[in-house]
């Protein structure tokens, strides 16, 4: 099996291409940082009694003033940078990673569904899709996070700031998806291993998963790894922006609007070492999407 | 005028090297049109793309010389050999929907490579324009030069095709498979004008083909190939009239002959080479099962009347009607049990649009259908658990579409035995599977692999063992072997001939290729522009057909004049 792997197009693709091992390198290291954060961070900065006051604005290790005991610095409240970041990330790529699986999900079955069945129901499905297309993320979460305030009491809201979060992004993704999935449906439809199952008299739900879903996952997947990188900026933006998840669970996100603080001051660790950490994290990803994009389209290569 | 000497074309990968091409030499002469013939794989359009010059990043020509009159074609560098192709050098492609641009007018195409090779004005140009699109037989030039490549057939098309190969004087031009996707008649017309533009304009045609009957119509000379290495070489009477290698004889022989019946087509196997051989005893369980479920032994009659086609057009215009199309029109046919209806035709007369609707794939507008004395629901109301579903069977024309390339052999194989309750245990299922797989002539380890793993005739193998797998008794063949070489062709052919009196399978027969359905129906029907023409017993057609455009389709389908003749 092992063997087999290694033998294989896309292993032998991957050694020859450095952009795509520099970046799945970072992306590991990033993504395998963030979910043992509890286990690497020395401090936990959601712990108010770790940290005190009299460590704050500490810069980085390797500035003059610098203290070993916080390799990159403190913030205002004496909080371990390195430790907020991991926890931050592991928040981030938490919410992206949710969103990014309810977009799939969502997208991928209505695209199938519409591209299968065509006339009303993917009219119906894709002028929605459109709607969707035509609001900015951003106004689509500030909405959702606008009504779930509106209608939800007030110490229910700060719970399911999560997932309200989660939904808006999710919401903005979908069509993507959809899109992506419908439009290639319309091929492989056509094609007679399709038309053969038809005739045998399937059950729809099965031919939609047994036999085109395989067929269109390479392009699905070349999407689902470039939104996952969309989804993680997107939380980013709307943490930075406040609608996003409240100072005391910090993502990356509210890092950097914390930051921003600071960002004349002096104290330039505190705003450009999560900004740096979200930049390389998200360019990672995206190289590695390319990387699938050019393995699933050879024409590419 | 073209001389190859000792051609050899290496590709690279990452397993090492192969060779494509090994030590082909020939020599084409002003005029004269040399013909390469061989199987797929056996290297003719790499000699094509070797003296172009435009042989894939993967591919280089290890030895050999290319000369065209005094030029040397390897010491060129890319942009003399580049000012070369279009100027001395042309080629024709397979595919005349694909080798024009959609969006830009004959026209502009035209002028556009006139004067990338020549300085010569818009105004000049275009005159030449026209004079090349009505010497190659375009009526009315002047007004259709400013259509589109959609607006022009087929044939047109290529004829298009050839004139943008020829507007800046060639002295070779190299056609690639030029007539293998169009229709018979339009062939004919297509390799006329080819003879005639070598006899007339002296230029030099190589012709890659796979067909054996294109090369007797046109060529002077012929090489015929395999596996990169050339197997005979010679004028065309000659090689094809009194062929000396077997490999040549047995190619020939592959041919179906449209004169007479044979019981069996003929395999291009030289003596003494690979057989392959199915288990007999795992065959027989396919075959024992197959029997047990058909209680007559005879499949259903089919009869279909007045079936009517429409598809639904464009809108002329934003309020404008639709202008529907009819695909069949009051079409009627039976079908007797346990025989085979060839079906023939011109591409776009509908003979596939009858297919699927008997397979219920496509709505018909009207028409009645029975299957044995019952009627047999069209599309929309023919539910998933009709009896219908199991009984009636397809095999499609492109084996590499018609099976899920995600899916192992086993678990194509497996689908009909699970969908139709015909067998409830998963393990009596995966040995019926390499039974029928037996049956089919694959071993039965072909169960656990991938359909990309298989050739093309395997393919089409495969998807006769599933087709069987539902125990059918009607067997639908949209052109089964269109899409395969001659030898496998035969093959495939032999395969669905013997299953289909072995278990009386009643079959619906289509193809293109009037020698092929000579062989293997007993009675025939000619579709035109969605109408019958003719319908008899398949025997008394051949001899002497009734209508006159059965006659003209019969006249029209190249024949290998110098075959031999005696069985």
């Amino acid at each position: 099996m092992l063997g087999r792997l290694m033998q294989s197009e896309a292993v032998w693709l991957f050694s020859r291409s450095p952009a795509a091992i520099l970046a799945a390198i970072a992306a590991v290291t990033i993504v395998l940082g963030a979910l043992f954060a509890p286990w690497i961070a020395p401090t936990d900065p959601y712990d108010l009694s770790s940290f005190s006051l009299i460590d704050g604005l500490l810069p980085p290790v390797w500035e003059d003033g610098g203290d070993p005991r916080f390799l990159l610095g403190t913030d205002d409240q004496g909080r371990d940078m390195f430790s907020s970041i991991l926890y931050g990330a592991r928040l981030s790529l938490a919410i992206a990673a949710m969103a990014m699986a309810i977009a799939l999900v969502l997208g991928v079955g209505l695209g199938l569904a519409a591209g299968y069945y065509g006339g009303r129901f993917d009219a119906v499905v894709m002028r929605i899709a459109d709607v969707q297309l035509a609001l900015p993320a951003i106004l689509t979460a500030l909405l959702i996070d606008g009504i779930s305030r509106g209608i939800l009491p007030r110490d229910m809201h700060d719970d399911l700031r999560l997932g309200v979060i989660t939904v808006a992004i999710a919401l903005s993704l979908w069509v993507n998806f959809a899109r992506t999935a419908r439009a290639s449906v319309f091929v492989e439809r056509n094609k007679d291993y399709v038309q053969a199952a038809i005739m045998m008299g399937q059950h729809p739900l099965r031919i939609m998963a047994r036999h085109i879903l395989p067929n269109i996952l390479g392009p699905l997947l070349v999407i689902a790894t470039v939104d996952l990188a969309s989804a993680i900026l997107l939380e980013a933006t709307l943490s930075f922006l406040g609608v996003g998840l409240p100072a005391d669970s910090p993502s990356l996100g509210t890092l950097i609007r914390i930051g921003m603080q600071y960002l004349l001051s002096g104290e330039w660790w505190i705003l450009w070492i999560p900004t740096l950490f979200l930049v390389v994290l998200v360019v990672a990803i995206n190289l590695l999407g390319d990387f699938l994009r050019d393995l699933f389209n050879p024409s590419l290569r | 005028m073209l001389e190859v000497e000792n051609l050899t074309v290496r590709f690279r990968h990452r397993q090492g090297t192969t060779t494509a091409v090994e030590d082909v030499s020939l020599n084409v002469g002003r005029g004269e049109i040399h013909g390469l013939v061989g199987e797929s794989g056996a290297g003719k359009s790499t000699i094509g793309a070797a003296i172009m010059g435009l042989l894939p990043a993967a591919g280089e020509i290890a030895s050999g010389n290319l000369h065209l009159d005094d030029t040397d074609l390897r010491a060129l560098t890319p942009m003399e050999a580049h000012r070369l192709r279009g100027k001395r050098i042309s080629m024709i492609f397979q595919d005349p929907q694909t080798s024009l641009d959609p969006l830009m007018t004959v026209e502009a195409q035209l002028i556009e490579t006139i004067q990338a090779h020549e300085d010569i004005s818009t105004e000049a140009a275009r005159r030449r324009a026209i004079e090349l699109l009505e010497e190659i037989g375009i009526a009315r030039a002047e007004t259709r030069i400013r259509a589109y490549p959609h607006q022009f057939s087929g044939g047109m098309r290529q004829r298009v095709v050839i004139a943008l190969a020829l507007c800046t004087n060639p002295e070779l031009i190299i056609a690639d498979e030029p007539t293998t996707a169009l229709d018979v008649a339009v062939q004919a017309q297509v390799l006329d004008l080819i003879r005639q533009l070598a006899d007339t304009r002296g230029v030099g045609f190589i012709l890659i083909t796979h067909d054996i009957g294109v090369i007797a119509q046109v060529s002077d000379r012929v090489t015929v190939l395999r596996g990169g290495r050339v197997v005979e070489q010679g004028p065309t009477p000659q090689v094809l009239g009194a062929p000396e290698q077997p490999y040549t004889k047995a190619l020939m022989a592959a041919v179906p002959p449209l004169d007479r019946k044979l019981d069996r087509f003929r395999l291009p196997r030289v003596a003494g080479e690979e057989e392959e051989a199915a288990s007999a005893s795992a065959a027989k369980e396919a075959e024992d099962w197959l029997m047990s479920g058909s209680g007559t032994g005879l499949g259903p009659a089919l009869d279909l009347s007045d079936i009517t086609v429409r598809f639904r057009g464009e809108r002329r215009g934003f309020l404008g009607a639709r202008e529907d199309f009819t695909a069949l029109d009051g079409v009627s046919l039976s079908v007797r049990p346990g025989t085979v209806m060839g079906l023939v035709g011109e591409s776009g007369s509908g003979k596939s649009t009858l297919a699927k609707v008997v397979a219920a794939l496509v709505q018909p507008a009207s028409g009645e259908m029975t299957l044995d004395g019952a009627p047999l629901p069209p599309m929309r109301s023919r539910s998933r658990h009709d009896p219908s579903r199991r009984l009636v069977q397809m095999v499609f024309q492109d084996p590499f579409s018609s099976l899920n390339a995600r899916h192992r052999v086993l678990g194509i194989l497996s689908e009909p035995l699970r969908l139709y309750g015909l067998e409830t245990d998963a393990a009596r299922r995966e040995r019926l599977v390499r039974a029928m797989l037996a049956l089919v002539g694959l071993p039965p380890e072909a169960a656990d692999r991938y359909p990309h793993q298989f050739s093309g005739g395997q393919r089409q193998r495969i998807a006769v063992a599933r087709a069987l797998l539902s125990r059918p008794g009607l067997l639908i063949c949209d052109e089964p072997t269109s899409a395969l070489d001659v030898s496998i062709q035969a093959q495939v052919l032999n395969l669905l001939k013997d299953l289909q009196t072995r278990f009386g399978l009643t079959t619906l027969f289509i193809s293109h290729n009037l020698a092929v359905v000579r062989q293997m129906s007993d009675d025939i029907a000619v579709l035109k522009d969605g109408s019958l023409v003719e319908t008899g017993p398949s025997e008394p057609f051949f001899a002497g057909p009734q209508a006159t455009y059965s006659q003209e389709l019969l006249a029209q389908t190249p024949t290998v004049r110098f075959g031999p003749r005696a069985a």
